[in-house]
């Protein structure tokens, strides 16, 4: 373990007036510190029984976890009965004749039929455009959102990354929670996420939201984009569940405890 | 940000936390198909309240010009059992029962003699396809007036001479769109497209859109499991676009 000096190391003066915007979490962080500030003002001289102190991080705020959850759910369901309801017309094009574009294995789908897949899906739209809402709302007014944005600056770094998971190529060193390429998935969903929920209000409602479905250019194509924000989400969870497999225990339990031990990155 | 504390404390914090969780496991119920069966369809249940709530009944659905309608023979003929119930003609009438001043049996000349409306609309089907067609006929609202309905009843019911059945709100009925309709491209309504009486409302999918009406019935409360052929198995019962 490269880290055990580190372990040893007297933790940082709290200078903590910088982040103060981000509400819950640094709280809890800080009544942490004060936990540990305590330990070590009572017991000052012996030092040498002082136990080992571990760096973690709080990496995941309950609200993040939350809707993370809801929405893994969430989208299981929708891209499940949402290809049982494709099968149903498995096609961009016309009526007559129909083309039908792919055949998805009825296995692969969820409802057991065109209406029972339309029960699922109308129920968790609601769910996963809740939890998106949520999401949402808490990134913005918490700030928590500057771990994960992709911004022009990650711009860069996507490259090496790729390399070093794609071509085996130099791990380039850690700078942050995430990395840019991490980054760009991670906002890339978002995304996805919005354009799913629009198209699909479209596709639920194209009288009601016609101005709408005039802007994703008309209803037939907002079918295309809806099924394409969907591509999206499933080029996504694989690399996406790989990359959870390859980082281990530590790494996972992060996103059901919101805490993670030993992260690789420095302050 | 990187904090440093003693391994139990990290454990009974990270114990915390993941309790914290917990609610989101109450969706695991749905892996329990007597229990998801209920819920989806509440789920339904509950997307139907919200369509009414947001359907908004003078908005119109798109109109098209006739170079944009598809050709006759490219209109898929679309029926749950036969295309052809064999109805006579002749004989035929629209029986109206219900919240009504005047009950009885009406004839598809006087429907014929309330003011027609032509239009090309968007025919949209439950399946993910759409066809725009060219449809006339007169507003509902305007037999509506003719039959004397209590147009502050919430639903209107029909029957069908396949034994089909449907039920809408009355907001959709009274939309300017919706119609009884009678001809198609011009021409009377052909047997497999519903002759002779059928149900059109660019603001319904498809299967509300009931064909060869035998009756109407202006009502406040639907049969009890007779809200419509597929809403009994699993379909939306809005259904509205």
């Amino acid at each position: 373990m490269g880290n055990e000096e580190e372990k040893k190391q007297p933790a940082p003066p709290p200078d903590r007036a910088a982040d103060a915007e981000s509400g819950a979490v640094e709280a809890t962080v800080a009544k942490l510190d004060m936990v540990a500030a305590e330990q070590e003002a009572a017991e000052p001289i012996a030092k040498a029984e002082e136990p080992a102190l571990v760096r973690a991080a709080y990496e995941h705020p309950l609200p993040i976890r939350i809707t993370h959850w809801v929405n893994a759910i969430s989208l299981f369901v929708l891209v499940t009965s949402g290809l049982r309801i494709f099968r149903a017309f498995p096609s961009f094009g016309p009526k007559i004749p129909e083309k039908v574009l792919l055949d998805i294995p009825k296995s692969l789908t969820l409802g057991g039929w065109l209406g029972g897949a339309l029960q699922w899906h109308f129920t968790f739209m609601w769910l996963f455009a809740a939890s998106g809402v949520v999401y949402l709302a808490y990134q913005i007014v918490s700030g928590h959102y500057r771990t994960m944005l992709f911004t022009p600056r990650d711009i860069p770094g996507v490259w090496p990354m790729a390399r070093h998971y794609f071509f085996f190529g130099p791990k380039p060193p850690a700078t942050g929670q995430y990395n840019p390429l991490q980054k760009l998935a991670y906002t890339s969903t978002i995304a996805f996420g919005v354009l799913s929920l629009l198209t699909g209000i479209v596709l639920y409602k194209p009288v009601q939201f016609s101005w709408l479905a005039f802007l994703f250019g008309g209803f037939h194509l907002t079918r295309v984009w809806h099924f394409a924000a969907m591509c999206g989400f499933l080029a996504f969870i694989p690399g996406h569940l790989i990359m959870v497999v390859l980082h281990g225990w530590a790494n996972f339990y992060s996103m059901l405890s919101g805490w993670k031990r030993e992260p690789k990155y420095q302050e | 940000m990187i904090t440093r504390l003693e391994d139990k404390e990290l454990k009974r914090q990270s114990r915390r936390q993941l309790l914290k969780l917990a609610p989101v496991a109450a969706l695991g119920v749905f892996a329990f198909p007597k229990v998801s069966d209920r819920l989806v369809a509440a789920g339904v249940h509950f997307s139907d309240w919200a369509s009414g709530a947001m359907f908004c009944s003078h908005h119109p659905a798109q109109t098209f010009s006739n170079s944009d309608v598809v050709p006759f023979a490219k209109f898929p003929y679309n029926g749950y059992d036969v295309l052809d119930p064999e109805v006579d003609f002749e004989k035929w009438t629209l029986t109206v029962e219900g919240d009504v001043k005047r009950p009885g049996e009406y004839t598809l000349a006087q429907i014929k003699g309330l003011p027609k409306l032509n239009q090309n609309t968007r025919h949209v089907c439950v399946e993910g396809w759409d066809v725009v067609g060219a449809f006339g006929g007169t507003p509902i609202s305007n037999f509506l007036t003719l039959i004397g309905a209590n147009t502050g009843a919430k639903f209107l019911e029909v029957e069908c001479a396949d034994d089909y059945y449907e039920s809408i709100d009355m907001a959709s009925a009274l939309h300017p769109q919706s119609l009884l309709c009678y001809e198609m491209y011009g021409q009377a309504l052909d047997r497999g497209h519903g002759a002779p009486l059928r149900l059109q409302m660019p603001t319904k999918l498809g299967y509300k859109q009931a064909k060869y009406l035998d009756a109407i019935c202006v009502t406040n409360v639907l049969k009890p499991g007779k809200s419509g052929y597929w809403e009994d198995q699993g379909y939306s019962w809005f259904g509205g676009l």
